[in-house]
């Protein structure tokens, strides 16, 4: 799988049917690839349409045009045009996403929330218990809060149980929306080795980092958005 | 997943007299995966829950499903037997009001093994085995086994209807609202827990609710309906954070933030 992801001239807006249908264009002619092994990360200021990239490629937004193409099983699948069952399956095996945020579930473990993508990959759930203590371990997540939900947790405690979730299968892409904004300089590290591994068992990866140190120790290449824009199109 | 739908649904239309209850609908659903159905109160959720489910007779369209034998079946051929069969075994029925799907006046243990016997299940010792432990998985003490539901709080209530209709293994489960009438520290467990079982029984389901937090909680995969239609229709949380429909973008905007 030498080129896992290829994003071929995608374009995407919003159409806010409840502001007279005003069409809020994001980006367009996005074209892309990124091999395995290979952490690519999206530069631009804020507002450029990362985010929206991420969000296209794990099937989250919708795509207007073009297409994403990603392996599955033995064939390609576009997940511009992927129905909702071929999506989910392409998260289970092939895209992993650390999100900015966590969305909690009422009364799931932080241990249990990290350990679910193993499992639902029908792996044991005491063997993926394990692999999920020993990466919040490895995140300095202190063990007295694993048992517990992390509605509750700080930003940071919440984003390193967002970190372990997204490192704990080894999906072969991986998708980081700034894995490491809430976190302190000791744990920053800790993913940038993280990230750096991930490279080594060659994983292609695709990230938003504001922090530039971050940038600057993983990033093979940076794909700058801003080269997407949408051109006026009034005129 | 398996690669064969369990049922597949085509233009399935239902008229009040000239009134429109729902309209051309066609989807499919596969094993293991959970199908939310939201709209405002009048949408037709409902309605069209209850033709899928052969409890109201549809007027216009058909619904196949998939036998345990692997023979497709138009649901509204079956006979009278063979629908009741499948209702007792094969599928569950989970209402907002557990009253109407539990027996009040007969223990909670009966009203789990009443399900069990129908399906040909004769020895009691069996029987209230597998009640008590089902009464423990929805969260419900082993002392509370002989009491009726009629003492029950409403959360207790609800997940007993939720074991009754879970005991047989069934391969589909409707639910209409099952969080319906709870308080919300009531609701979050009864989610967490139908979340836990629909996911450890890979059952099929199909839940209607007016709670997109429901929807985004328990489904893969979410109907959009107004007015008896389906306007837009796609992986829960792409509908969710995109919506792409003028009611869908109202109803996700409309959501209070707490």
């Amino acid at each position: 799988m030498p080129t896992p992801l290829v994003v071929s001239d995608v374009a995407k807006s919003f159409t806010m049917h409840l502001r007279d249908g005003i069409r809020l264009p994001v980006v367009a002619n996005v074209s892309f690839s990124i091999k395995a092994g290979e952490c690519a990360v999206l530069g631009g200021p804020s507002g450029a349409g990362k985010s929206s990239i991420l969000k296209m490629v794990y099937g989250n937004y919708a795509v207007d045009h073009g297409q994403i193409i990603v392996p599955y099983g033995d064939r390609l699948v576009d997940l511009a045009t992927a129905d909702p069952r071929t999506v989910l399956g392409v998260r289970r095996d092939m895209i992993g996403y650390v999100s900015q945020f966590l969305r909690t579930v009422p009364r799931v473990s932080a241990l249990d929330v990290v350990a679910e993508p193993l499992v639902a990959r029908g792996i044991d759930r005491t063997e993926a218990r394990d692999k999920a203590a020993a990466l919040l371990g490895g995140l300095n997540l202190p063990e007295r809060l694993w048992s517990l939900p992390p509605a509750t947790f700080s930003g940071g405690e919440q984003q390193r149980v967002n970190i372990a979730r997204g490192f704990i299968t080894d999906h072969p892409i991986l998708l980081l929306d700034e894995p490491t904004a809430s976190l302190d300089a000791k744990n920053r590290e800790v993913v940038v080795s993280m990230i750096r591994g991930k490279k080594a068992a060659g994983i292609a990866m695709l990230g938003i980092f504001h922090d530039e140190d971050v940038r600057e120790a993983v990033a093979d290449r940076i794909i700058d958005v801003t080269a997407f824009a949408v051109q006026s199109e009034a005129a | 997943m398996s690669d064969t739908p369990l049922l597949k649904v085509r233009d399935l239309s239902k008229f009040y007299g000239s009134r429109i209850g729902c309209q051309n609908v066609s989807f499919e659903l596969w094993p293991g995966e959970v199908l939310a159905i939201v709209g405002e109160s009048g949408s037709g959720k409902t309605t069209l829950l209850n033709c899928l489910a052969t409890r109201l007779a549809p007027s216009a369209g058909s619904v196949e499903y998939r036998m345990r034998d692997g023979q497709f079946r138009d649901l509204y051929r079956l006979s009278e037997a063979e629908r009741r069969f499948l209702m007792r075994t094969d599928w569950g029925f989970v209402h907002q009001n557990p009253a109407d799907g539990l027996r009040m006046t007969v223990s909670a243990g009966a009203n789990v093994g009443e399900r069990l016997m129908a399906i040909g299940d004769r020895h009691y010792g069996n029987i209230r085995a597998t009640a008590t432990d089902w009464l423990g998985r929805v969260e419900i003490a082993s002392d509370r086994i002989d009491d009726q539901p009629r003492a029950f709080s409403g959360g207790m209530r609800q997940r007993l209807q939720i074991a009754r209709n879970l005991v047989t293994n069934p391969r589909l489960v409707f639910m209409d609202e099952p969080t319906g009438g709870l308080d919300v520290s009531v609701q979050a467990r009864l989610l967490d827990l139908l979340r836990g079982l629909v996911s450890d029984l890979g059952l099929a389901a199909i839940v209607v609710t007016h709670d997109l937090a429901v929807a985004r909680l328990l489904s893969h995969r979410m109907m959009v309906m107004k007015d008896g239609h389906i306007v837009e229709t796609g992986l829960t949380d792409r509908v969710l954070d995109d919506p792409q429909a003028p009611y869908t973008q109202l109803l996700v905007s409309s959501i209070l933030q707490v």
